[in-house]
Protein backbone atom coordinates (compact mmCIF):
# COMPACT_ATOMS: atom_id res chain seq x y z
CA UNK A 1 0.00 0.00 0.00
CA UNK A 2 1.25 3.63 -0.88
CA UNK A 3 0.43 5.41 2.30
CA UNK A 4 0.55 9.15 1.29
CA UNK A 5 0.10 11.50 4.38
CA UNK A 6 0.46 15.12 4.38
CA UNK A 7 -1.45 18.21 2.12
CA UNK A 8 -1.78 20.64 -0.31
CA UNK A 9 -2.70 24.07 0.46
CA UNK A 10 -2.05 27.17 -0.82
CA UNK A 11 1.85 26.97 -0.51
CA UNK A 12 2.26 23.60 -2.18
CA UNK A 13 2.12 19.91 -1.95
CA UNK A 14 3.47 18.23 1.13
CA UNK A 15 3.32 14.63 1.39
CA UNK A 16 5.34 11.90 2.99
CA UNK A 17 4.39 8.36 0.55
CA UNK A 18 5.05 5.17 2.59
CA UNK A 19 5.36 2.34 0.15
CA UNK A 20 4.01 -0.34 2.92
CA UNK A 21 4.82 -3.23 0.34
CA UNK A 22 8.71 -2.18 0.30
CA UNK A 23 8.90 -1.57 4.42
CA UNK A 24 10.46 -4.36 5.73
CA UNK A 25 8.97 -3.63 9.71
CA UNK A 26 12.62 -2.47 10.77
CA UNK A 27 11.36 1.05 12.29
CA UNK A 28 15.05 2.70 11.56
CA UNK A 29 13.09 5.39 10.42
CA UNK A 30 11.06 5.98 13.23
CA UNK A 31 14.18 5.50 15.58
CA UNK A 32 15.95 8.52 13.23
CA UNK A 33 13.23 11.21 13.22
CA UNK A 34 14.26 13.67 15.40
CA UNK A 35 10.86 15.47 15.68
CA UNK A 36 8.80 12.08 16.06
CA UNK A 37 7.22 12.88 12.86
CA UNK A 38 7.58 9.02 11.74
CA UNK A 39 6.23 6.31 14.32
CA UNK A 40 5.53 2.40 13.97
CA UNK A 41 1.89 1.65 13.73
CA UNK A 42 0.05 -1.60 13.21
CA UNK A 43 -2.30 -1.02 10.47
CA UNK A 44 -6.03 -2.23 9.31
CA UNK A 45 -4.03 -5.10 7.58
CA UNK A 46 -2.23 -5.64 10.92
CA UNK A 47 1.01 -5.00 9.17
CA UNK A 48 3.94 -3.01 11.86
CA UNK A 49 4.42 -0.25 9.35
CA UNK A 50 5.77 3.72 9.86
CA UNK A 51 3.05 6.36 9.34
CA UNK A 52 3.29 9.97 9.82
CA UNK A 53 1.74 10.32 13.74
CA UNK A 54 -1.64 12.05 13.81
CA UNK A 55 -0.36 15.24 15.32
CA UNK A 56 1.67 16.05 12.75
CA UNK A 57 0.13 15.35 9.78
CA UNK A 58 -1.27 18.79 9.14
CA UNK A 59 2.32 20.33 9.52
CA UNK A 60 4.82 18.53 8.21
CA UNK A 61 6.16 21.08 5.97
CA UNK A 62 7.20 22.93 9.41
CA UNK A 63 8.23 19.98 11.06
CA UNK A 64 9.82 18.44 8.37
CA UNK A 65 11.83 21.67 7.91
CA UNK A 66 14.97 21.36 10.09
CA UNK A 67 16.04 17.95 8.53
CA UNK A 68 15.26 20.22 4.94
CA UNK A 69 18.19 22.75 4.84
CA UNK A 70 17.73 25.38 2.15
CA UNK A 71 21.27 25.50 0.67
CA UNK A 72 23.93 22.70 0.88
CA UNK A 73 23.49 18.92 0.70
CA UNK A 74 20.09 17.25 1.98
CA UNK A 75 20.29 14.17 3.68
CA UNK A 76 17.02 13.42 5.09
CA UNK A 77 17.31 10.98 8.20
CA UNK A 78 14.11 8.70 7.44
CA UNK A 79 15.26 8.29 3.48
CA UNK A 80 18.46 7.78 4.18
CA UNK A 81 17.37 4.76 6.81
CA UNK A 82 15.55 3.07 5.09
CA UNK A 83 17.14 0.26 3.55
CA UNK A 84 14.66 -1.00 1.42
CA UNK A 85 13.81 2.94 -0.12
CA UNK A 86 10.07 2.61 1.15
CA UNK A 87 9.94 6.43 2.07
CA UNK A 88 9.70 9.32 -0.47
CA UNK A 89 8.67 12.98 0.44
CA UNK A 90 7.51 15.38 -2.20
CA UNK A 91 9.20 18.07 -1.66
CA UNK B 1 -35.85 30.14 9.83
CA UNK B 2 -35.08 27.68 7.22
CA UNK B 3 -31.75 26.20 7.51
CA UNK B 4 -30.77 25.37 4.07
CA UNK B 5 -27.53 23.64 4.87
CA UNK B 6 -29.74 20.64 6.55
CA UNK B 7 -30.38 17.84 4.69
CA UNK B 8 -33.38 15.01 5.50
CA UNK B 9 -31.81 11.66 7.57
CA UNK B 10 -33.13 8.82 6.89
CA UNK B 11 -33.16 4.74 7.31
CA UNK B 12 -33.98 2.23 5.39
CA UNK B 13 -34.68 -1.68 5.99
CA UNK B 14 -34.25 -4.65 3.12
CA UNK B 15 -38.10 -4.95 2.31
CA UNK B 16 -37.97 -8.74 1.93
CA UNK B 17 -35.46 -10.21 4.14
CA UNK B 18 -35.22 -11.87 7.30
CA UNK B 19 -32.32 -11.61 10.43
CA UNK B 20 -33.48 -14.56 12.26
CA UNK B 21 -32.34 -17.15 9.70
CA UNK B 22 -28.49 -14.99 9.17
CA UNK B 23 -25.39 -17.06 10.50
CA UNK B 24 -23.75 -14.02 11.07
CA UNK B 25 -25.17 -10.62 12.03
CA UNK B 26 -22.54 -7.64 11.47
CA UNK B 27 -22.99 -4.00 12.31
CA UNK B 28 -20.79 -0.90 11.19
CA UNK B 29 -20.82 2.17 12.76
CA UNK B 30 -19.47 5.39 10.53
CA UNK B 31 -19.25 8.08 13.29
CA UNK B 32 -18.19 11.07 10.72
CA UNK B 33 -17.47 14.83 11.16
CA UNK B 34 -20.82 15.94 9.36
CA UNK B 35 -22.94 12.60 9.47
CA UNK B 36 -23.04 9.48 11.55
CA UNK B 37 -24.36 6.28 9.86
CA UNK B 38 -25.15 2.70 11.24
CA UNK B 39 -25.42 -0.43 8.93
CA UNK B 40 -26.48 -3.76 9.73
CA UNK B 41 -25.42 -6.56 7.50
CA UNK B 42 -26.68 -10.19 8.13
CA UNK B 43 -24.28 -12.93 6.51
CA UNK B 44 -22.85 -9.89 4.43
CA UNK B 45 -26.01 -9.00 2.55
CA UNK B 46 -27.63 -5.19 3.98
CA UNK B 47 -30.20 -5.52 6.14
CA UNK B 48 -30.86 -2.30 7.73
CA UNK B 49 -29.02 1.42 7.56
CA UNK B 50 -29.74 4.69 9.27
CA UNK B 51 -27.98 8.24 7.83
CA UNK B 52 -28.07 10.75 10.79
CA UNK B 53 -26.16 13.77 11.61
CA UNK B 54 -23.41 13.95 14.44
CA UNK B 55 -24.08 15.68 17.20
CA UNK B 56 -21.34 17.44 19.94
CA UNK B 57 -21.10 13.79 21.22
CA UNK B 58 -19.94 10.67 19.25
CA UNK B 59 -20.82 7.83 21.91
CA UNK B 60 -24.24 9.65 21.89
CA UNK B 61 -24.36 9.66 18.01
CA UNK B 62 -23.85 6.24 17.63
CA UNK B 63 -26.01 4.98 19.85
CA UNK B 64 -28.85 7.20 18.29
CA UNK B 65 -28.03 6.11 14.45
CA UNK B 66 -27.65 2.43 15.63
CA UNK B 67 -31.27 2.85 17.60
CA UNK B 68 -32.71 4.24 14.28
CA UNK B 69 -31.19 1.73 12.36
CA UNK B 70 -33.10 -1.10 14.75
CA UNK B 71 -36.19 0.66 15.00
CA UNK B 72 -39.03 -2.28 14.32
CA UNK B 73 -36.44 -4.58 12.93
CA UNK B 74 -37.25 -6.16 16.12
CA UNK B 75 -33.20 -6.71 16.17
CA UNK B 76 -31.38 -4.99 19.36
CA UNK B 77 -27.79 -5.04 19.94
CA UNK B 78 -26.84 -7.61 22.01
CA UNK B 79 -28.22 -9.52 18.65
CA UNK B 80 -24.99 -8.47 16.73
CA UNK B 81 -21.88 -10.70 17.08
CA UNK B 82 -19.70 -7.86 16.08
CA UNK B 83 -19.63 -4.32 15.97
CA UNK B 84 -16.74 -2.25 13.97
CA UNK B 85 -16.23 1.51 14.35
CA UNK B 86 -15.25 3.88 11.82
CA UNK B 87 -14.76 7.40 11.05
CA UNK B 88 -13.61 10.50 12.86
CA UNK B 89 -15.35 9.45 16.26
CA UNK B 90 -14.37 5.30 16.09
CA UNK B 91 -11.96 6.02 18.84
CA UNK B 92 -14.99 7.44 21.11
CA UNK B 93 -17.67 4.36 20.32
CA UNK B 94 -18.08 2.98 23.73
CA UNK B 95 -19.81 -0.42 22.23
CA UNK B 96 -18.23 -0.94 19.52
CA UNK B 97 -16.07 -4.36 19.59
CA UNK B 98 -13.01 -2.79 17.27
CA UNK B 99 -12.09 0.57 15.40
CA UNK B 100 -10.78 0.58 12.24
CA UNK B 101 -9.90 3.68 10.07
CA UNK B 102 -12.25 4.97 7.54
CA UNK B 103 -9.72 5.08 4.74
CA UNK B 104 -9.54 0.58 4.83
CA UNK B 105 -13.68 0.79 5.74
CA UNK B 106 -14.39 3.15 2.93
CA UNK B 107 -12.42 1.16 0.09
CA UNK B 108 -13.72 -2.25 1.41
CA UNK B 109 -17.26 -0.52 1.06
CA UNK B 110 -17.00 0.81 -2.18
CA UNK B 111 -16.03 -2.99 -3.78
CA UNK B 112 -19.97 -3.88 -2.26
CA UNK B 113 -21.86 -0.61 -3.52
CA UNK B 114 -19.84 -0.90 -6.82
CA UNK B 115 -18.86 -4.34 -7.44
CA UNK B 116 -14.95 -5.84 -7.61
CA UNK B 117 -13.94 -3.70 -10.83
CA UNK B 118 -13.65 -1.07 -8.64
CA UNK B 119 -10.15 0.12 -9.12
CA UNK B 120 -10.28 3.90 -7.59
CA UNK B 121 -12.69 5.70 -5.11
CA UNK B 122 -13.09 8.78 -4.26
CA UNK B 123 -14.82 9.44 -0.72
CA UNK B 124 -15.73 12.90 -0.53
CA UNK B 125 -16.68 13.21 3.05
CA UNK B 126 -18.03 16.00 5.36
CA UNK B 127 -14.99 17.38 6.53
CA UNK B 128 -12.20 15.75 4.48
CA UNK B 129 -11.87 14.14 0.70
CA UNK B 130 -10.00 10.96 0.45
CA UNK B 131 -8.58 9.57 -2.85
CA UNK B 132 -8.12 5.37 -2.29
CA UNK B 133 -6.54 3.13 -4.68
CA UNK B 134 -7.83 -0.97 -4.25
CA UNK B 135 -7.79 -4.49 -5.68
CA UNK B 136 -10.50 -6.06 -6.49
CA UNK B 137 -11.01 -7.83 -2.56
CA UNK B 138 -10.52 -4.15 -1.99
CA UNK B 139 -7.77 -4.22 -0.14
CA UNK B 140 -6.43 -0.54 0.28
CA UNK B 141 -3.25 -0.03 -2.40
CA UNK B 142 -2.60 3.51 -2.47
CA UNK B 143 -4.41 6.52 -0.52
CA UNK B 144 -4.36 10.48 -0.30
CA UNK B 145 -6.03 12.12 2.59
CA UNK B 146 -7.01 15.69 2.57
CA UNK B 147 -8.24 17.20 5.79
CA UNK B 148 -6.02 20.00 6.34
CA UNK B 149 -8.66 22.46 5.00
CA UNK B 150 -12.82 22.86 4.33
CA UNK B 151 -12.25 23.33 0.57
CA UNK B 152 -13.73 20.06 -1.40
CA UNK B 153 -15.63 18.64 1.15
CA UNK B 154 -19.37 18.45 2.24
CA UNK B 155 -19.41 21.52 5.23
CA UNK B 156 -17.85 23.97 2.21
CA UNK B 157 -20.92 23.01 0.15
CA UNK B 158 -23.43 23.57 3.50
CA UNK B 159 -21.31 26.94 3.59
CA UNK B 160 -22.86 27.71 0.29
CA UNK B 161 -26.35 26.31 0.86
CA UNK B 162 -26.75 28.60 3.28
CA UNK B 163 -24.93 31.78 1.83
CA UNK B 164 -27.52 31.27 -1.36
CA UNK B 165 -30.37 29.97 0.62
CA UNK B 166 -30.47 27.42 -1.61
CA UNK B 167 -31.69 23.93 -0.35
CA UNK B 168 -28.43 21.64 -0.37
CA UNK B 169 -30.38 18.61 -2.43
CA UNK B 170 -31.32 20.78 -5.09
CA UNK B 171 -27.42 22.63 -5.31
CA UNK B 172 -26.22 20.05 -8.33
CA UNK B 173 -29.27 21.03 -10.54
CA UNK B 174 -29.64 24.54 -10.02
CA UNK B 175 -25.69 25.01 -10.67
CA UNK B 176 -26.25 23.25 -14.63
CA UNK B 177 -29.10 26.00 -14.85
CA UNK B 178 -27.33 28.59 -16.43
CA UNK B 179 -26.70 30.28 -19.81
CA UNK B 180 -22.88 29.51 -19.91
CA UNK B 181 -20.67 27.81 -17.44
CA UNK B 182 -18.83 30.56 -15.17
CA UNK B 183 -15.20 30.75 -14.39
CA UNK B 184 -14.64 28.94 -11.35
CA UNK B 185 -14.06 30.71 -7.95
CA UNK B 186 -10.58 31.03 -7.19
CA UNK B 187 -10.37 30.87 -3.59
CA UNK B 188 -8.82 27.94 -2.45
CA UNK B 189 -10.12 28.52 1.17
CA UNK B 190 -14.19 27.99 1.82
CA UNK B 191 -14.15 31.19 4.01
CA UNK B 192 -12.32 33.37 0.90
CA UNK B 193 -14.63 31.53 -1.44
CA UNK B 194 -17.58 32.44 0.57
CA UNK B 195 -16.41 36.30 0.59
CA UNK B 196 -15.78 35.77 -3.36
CA UNK B 197 -19.34 34.66 -3.75
CA UNK B 198 -20.71 37.77 -2.20
CA UNK B 199 -19.25 39.76 -4.05
CA UNK B 200 -20.70 37.74 -7.49
CA UNK B 201 -23.64 38.38 -5.86
CA UNK B 202 -23.41 42.11 -5.32
CA UNK B 203 -22.32 42.54 -8.70
CA UNK B 204 -25.86 41.26 -9.93
CA UNK B 205 -24.92 37.43 -11.09
CA UNK B 206 -27.24 35.13 -10.92
CA UNK B 207 -27.47 32.69 -7.87
CA UNK B 208 -26.98 29.54 -10.04
CA UNK B 209 -23.75 30.68 -11.34
CA UNK B 210 -22.22 31.15 -8.26
CA UNK B 211 -23.17 27.79 -7.59
CA UNK B 212 -21.93 26.66 -10.95
CA UNK B 213 -18.45 28.27 -9.76
CA UNK B 214 -18.10 27.07 -6.80
CA UNK B 215 -19.46 23.25 -8.18
CA UNK B 216 -16.65 23.59 -10.48
CA UNK B 217 -14.02 24.74 -8.08
CA UNK B 218 -14.75 21.94 -5.92
CA UNK B 219 -14.50 19.14 -9.07
CA UNK B 220 -11.05 20.85 -10.07
CA UNK B 221 -9.89 20.84 -6.40
CA UNK B 222 -10.55 17.51 -6.21
CA UNK B 223 -9.33 16.51 -9.30
CA UNK B 224 -5.83 17.87 -8.69
CA UNK B 225 -5.99 15.38 -5.48
CA UNK B 226 -6.94 12.52 -7.82
CA UNK B 227 -4.34 13.41 -10.16
CA UNK B 228 -1.31 12.86 -7.53
CA UNK B 229 -2.70 9.37 -6.72
CA UNK B 230 -3.51 8.67 -9.97
CA UNK B 231 -6.86 7.14 -11.34
CA UNK B 232 -7.71 3.98 -12.59
CA UNK B 233 -10.80 2.84 -13.82
CA UNK B 234 -13.31 1.43 -12.71
CA UNK B 235 -13.88 4.80 -10.68
CA UNK B 236 -16.71 4.94 -8.05
CA UNK B 237 -17.40 7.86 -5.60
CA UNK B 238 -18.78 7.45 -1.84
CA UNK B 239 -19.43 10.03 0.57
CA UNK B 240 -22.08 12.61 1.28
CA UNK B 241 -21.13 15.01 -2.26
CA UNK B 242 -21.07 11.81 -4.23
CA UNK B 243 -25.15 12.96 -4.25
CA UNK B 244 -24.36 16.49 -5.82
CA UNK B 245 -24.37 16.33 -9.43
CA UNK B 246 -23.08 19.65 -9.29
CA UNK B 247 -19.29 18.61 -8.39
CA UNK B 248 -19.83 14.84 -9.44
CA UNK B 249 -20.63 15.72 -13.61
CA UNK B 250 -18.32 19.08 -13.59
CA UNK B 251 -15.73 16.01 -11.89
CA UNK B 252 -15.96 12.84 -14.67
CA UNK B 253 -16.17 15.35 -17.50
CA UNK B 254 -12.75 16.72 -16.64
CA UNK B 255 -11.19 13.12 -15.60
CA UNK B 256 -12.64 11.97 -18.85
CA UNK B 257 -14.52 8.85 -17.66
CA UNK B 258 -17.35 8.11 -15.84
CA UNK B 259 -18.24 6.92 -12.03
CA UNK B 260 -20.18 3.70 -11.94
CA UNK B 261 -23.57 4.03 -10.20
CA UNK B 262 -23.65 2.28 -6.71
CA UNK B 263 -26.36 -0.56 -6.00
CA UNK B 264 -27.27 1.25 -2.68
CA UNK B 265 -26.95 4.84 -0.69
CA UNK B 266 -23.16 5.94 -1.24
CA UNK B 267 -23.20 7.56 1.78
CA UNK B 268 -23.40 4.55 3.85
CA UNK B 269 -20.11 2.68 2.10
CA UNK B 270 -17.63 3.46 5.06
CA UNK B 271 -20.42 1.99 7.44
CA UNK B 272 -20.95 -1.25 5.14
CA UNK B 273 -16.91 -1.63 5.01
CA UNK B 274 -17.15 -1.70 8.79
CA UNK B 275 -19.73 -4.29 8.85
CA UNK B 276 -17.94 -6.29 6.47
CA UNK B 277 -14.76 -5.89 7.82
CA UNK B 278 -16.84 -7.23 11.25
CA UNK B 279 -18.17 -9.90 9.50
CA UNK B 280 -14.74 -11.06 9.00
CA UNK B 281 -14.08 -10.64 12.32
CA UNK B 282 -16.55 -13.40 13.69
CA UNK B 283 -15.52 -15.44 10.80
CA UNK B 284 -11.64 -15.33 11.82
CA UNK B 285 -13.02 -16.08 15.49
CA UNK B 286 -15.37 -19.03 14.78
CA UNK B 287 -12.88 -20.38 12.85
CA UNK B 288 -10.30 -20.05 15.37
CA UNK B 289 -12.58 -21.85 17.78
CA UNK B 290 -13.12 -24.52 15.40
CA UNK B 291 -9.40 -25.49 15.12
CA UNK B 292 -9.02 -25.46 19.41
Amino acid sequence: MKANYGYKDGSGEFFITIDTDKCNSCGDCAKVCPPKVIVMITNDYDEVVPAVAEEHRKKIKYDCAPCKPVSGPRNLPCVAACKPVAIVHSW
Amino acid sequence: MVEFWRWKEYRWTAPDADWKNAGIISCGIDVGSVSSQAVIMTDGNLYAYSNMRTGSNSPDSARRALDWALEGTGLKQENMHFIVGTGYGRINIPFANKAITEIACHARGANFMYGPTVRTVLDMGGQDCKAIRCDEKGKVTAFLMNDKCAAGTGRGMEVFADLLQVHIEEVGDLSFKVDKEPPPVSSTCVVFAKSEASALLRKGVPKNEVLAAYCSAMAHRIFSLLERLGVEKDFGITGGISKNRGVVDRLTKELGITSLTPRYDPQVAGGVGAALFAKSLVEKQRAGQVAR
